[in-house]
């Protein structure tokens, strides 16, 4: 079986490596750089906390489940690699309102009937786990399970991974067209390098898959949501956990009307406090936007004063991929025979990407699925009414 | 003796009257001039270096002079990460390294 | 804040143009990070630590004195220092005005009708092995600490790199009282004499500062300093500060040849391979780059982005001159002045012939496409991350990867706190050569910084709101 994927970002790499290894000849087609794009442009978060009960948090679950192995298995499939800096350090989720700490036990609450553990601490509990957090907070919760990857080295090594099972990469490689039999049957793809052909077409083109999709002759309607985030310099690790403001539920559940800002921070291996971010469905703008940088910054101070004084040498912005209904789309067109998507996980992309990889392999394959794979169809019923 | 400040009485510029400053570096004081700027004060003294790498543990101090390379960040007076060859040195500055140990007891 | 005209760096390319587009009658304001105007170029002692006669120290310092005390004295003209931009963006200029890496300093937005750029170039250093000794500085970093701290880098101390800036900064040294005992040019004497010789009547011809400035510096060097080309530091040695260098003699793609090196002590070394251009405000402002890398400029100094204006180094490395020409070019201009204004006709002329002249100096001192042989795995090529040669290679190898984004982010190269100011064009050319197809794609570059300088987050948390929208 021949699978073309369009992208290289983390979907199209993890979809790569896992179909590669069940013996599917692939080939990725990525117009630019591989990683280039939203992947190597967001954080590494990998999150149960942000998630309520259902098809995602199911997704979630499952895919943390495959990341925790991923580290022992890319070691053994390539060897020694840069560090993919996995690492289960947790979650702590701040709320600093007597409304913010209502709906975040309630979550919590209902997290933990879906197994997830999640535990109420105090604020003593809460400074004592991470002392920098601002006194005047009101509840947090725990989330042991909340796991973090560097997205860009495991993007990469995912590749080298399909490589290495025989899959090919083509950068530089832009997809215009696809090529049809008379049935309607999409058998290949056409390029700025030639023509491709192919038994199934995989769409993993990150925000750019609802453009891409419609290229194709497809439907998917998946766009941007741009988000900002600013890195300080270099300093001693002071924040152990990753550390969410209690609003984050809220933005990242939003419909993305206004411009929405949700604090998260988090040290990094390299010595960084990486702090998000914002959401905003302004288009492909990349151009520096102060006032939300000021906005993500007022609130990581409210959280975190004692970051009041860390330099930021940096800000950067990358584009979520955006479905209306804050689900990814996994599975086959509605219409036209042979076109897949591996797309629209907006703000969870990287979390989400190894069960994504399972879910639409197995559904190529036509086998059976580790967790059901019908919320993700593009036949569900909160896209029809959305479009 | 490696780096110094150019004898005032030898200056081709013929330098006027100065203002000495004394400020402290890892707990132990060093002098310069009022103008000079905290690499100044510390090269005119012969410190040379006034931090580590992150990684390696590697001396540095002034590299590009311009406030371009980042190497030569210091604490001064609490804050960190500051050029040292961009901020003018004040009489009572306490520069302390970063990524040192901290100063030593006071002799 | 809304000048007629915003000039953002008081080198001589903005000097010239706050000058120039005073003169016309528009309002200016001119914005510069240091304490005081001049730029690298004119780098002086400030005033609180007055000299009599610093003029021993600079070529042409009484054109510095006429341009500083004119702008200095002019009501339509506001300087303002120690002025940090630290991004423009679709609402305005953002500005912090205060201590340089400060804390709570104060806030400006300028929304001008026409925006000068003139931020200038810093040294390039290639790296070399020991590089990070204590001891080694760029060219231009030693000389700014002769004229600007009267601070002497080292009692025995090399020059070593390419281009006719070695001379002047040798000079400095010596008035340091530094004992200079090579200056080590790394172009072969066949390139320098092919491009500086060809075409002499170009020479007579123009009024330039640059030629005439390495004579002048060659004068006063060639009694007491052996100037050495086509041989270049090659590796720089000591514990925890320099002791000594080994001097290599080059082919002329700059590959050491096997015989002809030497050990020299010294206890400073000052490392100087051109210059890179100070482009973060440029890109932010959406302005084109040439294939080279500078800002493209047309006739008038305009950027690709109105209203923005170019000038000075950020658009090409031609010397004092031609940021002069090319700054009074601009302010006139973005003034609205006349077009047929003497002053303008002028500039444009000397602009002409100067342009001409420093192709040529670029061409004679080009970085020979063998550098990096001198490189041994264990060098660093990243000051601030320590990333070593050995580490790029190994990522390199092992990702395959043609992006610098990850091959950033897998070694760390470029993402420290000078985000790749010193390390980036060295490290975007290793990687080129090893990326799989010989080049990297996505076109993307370590240029595009944002953030132009470090703020405080404390600092940020107050700019949520814009005072006002630009319509
Ligand atoms: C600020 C921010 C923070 C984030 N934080 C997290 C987080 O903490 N945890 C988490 O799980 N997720 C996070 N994300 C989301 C995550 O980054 C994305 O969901 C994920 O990277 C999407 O991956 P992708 O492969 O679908 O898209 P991309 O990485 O964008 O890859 C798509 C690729 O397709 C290519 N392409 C497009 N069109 C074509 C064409 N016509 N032909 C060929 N190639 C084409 C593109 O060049 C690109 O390389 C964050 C995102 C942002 C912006
Ligand atoms: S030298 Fe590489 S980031 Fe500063």
């Amino acid at each position: 079986m021949k699978v073309l994927i369009i992208g290289a970002g983390i979907i199209g790499a993890a979809c790569a490596r896992t179909m590669s290894r069940r013996g599917i000849d692939v080939t990725i087609l990525e117009r630019g750089s591989a990683v280039g794009a939203t992947s190597s442009a967001g954080e590494g978060n990998l999150l149960l906390s942000d998630k309520a009960p259902g098809p995602e948090l199911a997704l979630a679950t499952y895919s943390l489940d495959l990341w925790r192995r991923l580290p022992a298995a890319l070691a053994d499939e390539i060897g020694n690699f840069t560090s993919i800096e996995f690492e289960a350090k947790g979650g702590l989720v701040v709320a600093t309102s007597a409304e913010e700490s209502a709906g975040l036990a309630q979550l919590a609450e209902a997290q933990r009937g879906a197994g997830v553990e999640a535990r109420l601490l105090s604020v003593d509990e809460t400074l004592e786990l991470e002392p920098d957090v601002t006194p005047s907070m009101i509840a947090a919760v725990h989330y042991p399970q909340d796991a973090q990857v560097q997205p860009t080295i495991a993007t990469e090594a995912l590749l080298a991974s399909a490589r290495a099972a025989g899959a090919r990469v083509l950068v530089d490689t832009l997809v215009t067209g696809s090529r049809r039999d008379a049935s309607g049957r999409v058998v290949g793809l056409t390029t700025n390098r030639g023509d491709f052909d192919a038994d199934h077409v995989v769409v993993a083109a990150g925000p750019w898959s609802g453009e891409v999709a419609t290229r194709l002759g497809g439907t998917l309607d998946v766009g941007p949501r741009k988000g900002w985030l600013l890195v300080t310099t270099p300093m001693a690790h002071r924040i152990a956990h990753k550390v969410y403001d209690a609003n984050y539920v809220g933005a990242v559940q939003s419909d993305g009307g206004e411009r929405q800002f949700a604090t998260v921070l988090e040290s990094t291996a390299a010595g960084t406090v990486l702090i998000g971010s914002s959401r905003e469905n302004v288009g492909f703008d990349a151009d520096a936007d102060v006032a939300a940088w000021g906005a993500i910054a007022a609130r990581a101070v409210r959280l975190m004063p004692a970051l009041r004084d860390a330099a930021i040498m940096r800000a950067y912005c990358g584009f979520r991929p955006f479905s209306r209904d804050h689900l990814p789309v996994i599975g086959a067109d509605r219409d036209v025979a042979g076109l897949w998507y591996a797309a629209g996980h907006e703000g969870a992309g990287i979390g989400l990407a190894p069960g994504t990889a399972e879910l639409l392999t197995a559904l190529l394959l036509g086998a059976p699925t580790d967790i059901p794979a019908e919320p993700f169809s593009s036949l569900r019923p909160s896209l029809a009414r959305a479009a | 003796m490696v780096t110094r400040l150019v004898p005032p009485a030898s200056d081709p510029v013929e330098p006027g009257a100065f203002t000495p400053i004394t400020i402290t570096v890892n707990g132990e004081s060093v002098s310069g001039v009022l103008g000079q700027t905290l690499a100044g004060v510390m090269l005119g003294a012969n410190v040379l270096a006034w931090r580590t790498t992150r990684r390696q543990g590697r001396p540095r101090g002034a590299f590009c002079g311009i406030g371009v390379c980042f190497d030569c960040l210091v604490e001064v007076n609490g804050q960190r990460d500051v050029r040292a060859c961009q901020r003018r040195a004040a009489s009572g500055d306490v520069v302390v390294s970063q990524g040192a140990p901290p100063p030593r007891e006071d002799r | 804040m809304t000048p007629d005209v915003l000039v953002i760096g008081a080198g001589p390319a903005g000097l010239a143009a706050a000058r120039a587009a005073s003169r016309v009658g528009a309002t200016v304001a001119l914005l510069d990070a240091s304490d005081y105007v001049g730029g690298q170029y004119w780098r002086h002692l400030p005033a609180s630590r007055a000299a009599l006669d610093q003029s021993v120290l600079h070529h042409d310092w009484s054109s510095f004195l006429a341009l500083r005390d004119e702008i200095e004295g002019d009501p339509r003209c506001d300087v303002v220092t120690s002025a940090h931009v630290v991004a423009i963006d679709g609402d305005g200029v953002h500005v912090l005005i205060g201590a340089s890496d400060g804390r709570d300093r104060e806030r400006r937005v300028y929304r001008a009708a026409a925006v000068v750029l003139a931020t200038g170039a810093f040294d390039r250093a290639l790296p070399v092995p020991g590089w990070d000794l204590p001891g080694v500085f760029t060219a231009g970093g030693a000389q700014a600490l002769a004229k600007g701290e009267r601070v002497a880098v080292g009692e025995r101390v090399v020059v070593a790199g390419t281009g006719p800036f070695l001379l002047p900064v040798a000079a400095s040294l010596g008035q340091a009282g530094s004992r200079v005992v090579g200056v080590f040019e790394a172009s072969p004497a066949s390139r320098l004499l092919r491009h500086w010789l060809a075409r002499p009547w170009e020479f007579g011809a123009t009024p330039d500062k640059v030629g005439e400035l390495a004579r002048y510096a060659w004068g006063q060097l060639r009694e007491r300093v052996p100037y050495h080309v086509g041989q270049a530091v090659t590796a720089i040695h000591g514990d925890d500060h320099v002791t000594s260098v080994t001097v290599s003699t080059l082919d002329s793609s700059w590959r050491p040849l096997a015989r002809g090196s030497r050990t020299i002590e010294v206890d400073a070394v000052c490392l100087g391979h051109g210059f890179t251009p100070r482009l973060e405000l440029a890109i932010a402002a959406g302005s084109r780059l040439s294939a080279q890398r500078f800002v493209e400029v047309d006739a008038d100094q305009r950027t690709s982005a109105t209203p923005y204006f170019a000038a000075g180094e950020i658009t090409g490395i031609g010397g004092v001159d031609l940021a002069l020409a090319e700054g009074a070019i601009a302010g006139h201009v973005a003034a609205r002045g006349r077009a047929d204004d003497l002053e303008l006709r002028h500039a444009r002329h000397a602009r002409h012939a100067l342009v001409r002249f420093a192709t040529r100096i670029d061409a004679a001192h080009a970085i020979g496409s063998n550098w990096s042989t001198w490189l041994t795995p264990a060098t660093i090529v990243c000051r601030c991350e320590d990333v070593t040669f050995g580490d790029l290679l190994r990522v390199s190898r092992q990702s395959r990867a043609t992006g610098l984004r990850s091959l950033k982010l897998l070694s760390r190269a470029g993402l420290g706190p000078c985000q790749g100011r010193v390390c980036g064009r060295s490290v975007e050319a290793l990687l080129e050569v090893r990326a799989p197809g010989g080049h990297l794609t996505g076109g993307s570059t370590m240029d595009r910084r944002p953030i132009s300088t470090p703020v405080r987050l404390g600092e940020l948390a107050t700019w949520t709101t814009p005072e006002v929208r630009k319509p």
